[in-house]
């Protein structure tokens, strides 16, 4: 499930929705700081959650760039597909 | 036209709930002044000084306050002018060579103060064709000299030689250079470095380690070198760097390292060359103090002391402390209001700690940051805990 963007915006969701506080209607086009109220460390540290999912490491200049979820996918693609 | 302080409404709107809430404002506590290292007026009361870096009480030595003063008399008050100009006095060189001897190196740099001892030597090392690899609890310091470098920047889990190793390997292709940042004590929890495993691992992979002594050093080792020497792998550790502005009670930074080519950095580190070197009184005193510092190992057997004092006494009285030993005790509190609640109270009844509050701490959880100092007395500690305790009770913790 991990082998597409969209196989990983579906298992980034999931995760988030782990946690009460994420408002249970987010999809793909969900904004991670506007609409899920992510301060910029509470990105960072997120974000490693996933890499260890998908044992890749996310540059911090790369988050500069992302701001929905699905930007987060795309991201966490390339660098798995390069890793690869 | 764009106002250009709209970026900003979120942060004002974050500040003016917090100071709405709070009888005095946290961020512009005035220490009236200084009646001793452990003693200030606040509020013209007498408070105990529980959130300070002075580990060793230096700021009040009486031999770096006399070589002050008879510096400024006999050179003045400042250099006017940056480290590669004008800015490089005799007593510049003689401090360098003074802590490249104290930490058993061959080389040392200056810098003005800590922030830009950790800006000029990351961003002088790195690029962007090079990773650095940083604790994930990094103070800003290290962040800003990694955006400052260019190079990509990779967060490690904190204090995890496991998760460090991890992403060290997914880096096995990379060819550029590979630097790992961690710091001896962390500034917020007092938590203590691996740093001998993190030794091992940058060995293994062939990559360059940085350790920030700024919390330690004067503080751990027997000889007051830091946590690279408490844990005997100094010689693993390619740049240590500093301050001056904690145990050594002034103002300053500095890197010292084995390495030959740190010669250069001098040509090529922003923050080292775009800055007015620091006075030559400030200078003078940073020597007196280390010299004090030398000649006194028993501050930090009794700092030690104090701290395990702390430690225990907050534990006693039911607060969650780090699992640390370590002269920077943290009470861990789990909502801002209650924290703010209880810093307010502390002061009013005569203890100045740190307020420091998300996303400035781990956790997402705010903390009530205590530092003791070796100029501290077992009765001032107990006197600290006893209030604690009682606002504790008072909020129902």
């Amino acid at each position: 499930m991990t082998d597409s963007v969209a196989g990983i915006s579906g298992m980034i969701i999931e995760k988030l929705l782990a946690n009460p506080k994420v408002p249970r209607d987010i999809d793909g086009n969900s904004k991670i700081v506007e609409d899920l109220a992510f301060d910029s460390l509470a990105v960072m540290n997120f974000v490693m959650e996933i890499e260890d999912e998908l044992d890749v490491s996310v540059p911090l200049d790369k988050l500069a760039d992302i701001r929905t979820i699905n930007d987060l996918a795309g991201c966490l693609h390339t660098l798995k597909v390069a890793h690869a | 036209m764009t106002d250009i302080f709209a970026k900003h409404q979120g942060l004002r709107e974050a500040y003016e709930g917090l100071t709405a809430a709070s009888p005095r404002n946290p961020f512009e506590v005035v220490i009236e002044r200084p009646i001793s290292a452990s003693v200030g007026i606040i509020e013209g009361r007498e408070t105990l000084l529980f959130g300070t870096n002075n580990y060793l009480g230096l700021s009040q030595s009486k031999k770096a306050i006399e070589a002050a003063v008879e510096t400024a008399e006999t050179m003045g008050v400042g250099t006017t002018g940056s480290r590669i100009a004008n800015g490089t006095f005799g007593l510049h060189r003689k401090l360098e060579a003074k802590l490249a001897e104290f930490f058993r190196r061959k080389h040392c740099m200056v810098f003005s103060t800590g922030y830009q001892a950790n800006l000029g030597t990351i961003s002088a090392l790195v690029n962007k064709d090079d990773v650095l690899l940083l604790d994930a609890d990094s103070h800003a310091s290290i962040y800003d000299g990694a955006k400052l470098s260019g190079a990509q920047v990779i967060r490690f889990r904190h204090n995890d030689p496991v998760d460090l190793e991890k992403r060290l390997a997914r880096l096995k292709d990379h060819t550029g250079a590979k630097l790992i940042i961690a710091e001896g004590i962390y500034s917020m929890t007092g938590n203590v470095a691996p740093l001998d495993k993190f030794v091992d691992i940058k060995t293994r992979h062939g990559a360059y380690l940085m350790a920030d002594e700024a919390h330690s050093f004067g503080v751990l080792g027997a000889h007051g070198r830091g946590v690279a020497e408490m844990q005997d792998c100094e010689d693993g550790i390619d740049f240590v760097v500093g301050t001056f502005s904690k145990s050594l009670g002034t103002v300053g930074g500095y890197c010292v390292t084995n390495h030959d080519g740190v010669d250069l950095m001098r040509l090529c580190s922003r923050p080292y060359m775009f800055t007015a070197s620091l006075p030559p009184e400030i200078i003078a005193a940073t020597m007196a103090a280390l010299e004090d510092m030398q000649g006194r190992p028993e501050l930090r057997t009794k700092l030690q002391e104090n701290a395990a004092r702390l430690h225990a006494g907050l534990q006693k009285v039911g607060l969650k402390t780090g699992e640390h030993v370590s002269p920077v005790v943290a009470v861990t509190l789990e909502t801002v209001d209650q924290a703010v609640g209880f810093w307010n109270a502390l002061l009013e009844n005569g203890v100045y700690v740190n307020l420091s509050l998300p996303p400035a701490t781990p956790d997402n959880r705010p903390l009530l940051r205590c530092s003791v100092m070796a100029a501290h007395s077992p009765e001032e500690i107990d006197r600290a805990v006893a209030v604690f305790g009682e606002v504790a009770r008072h909020f129902g913790l």
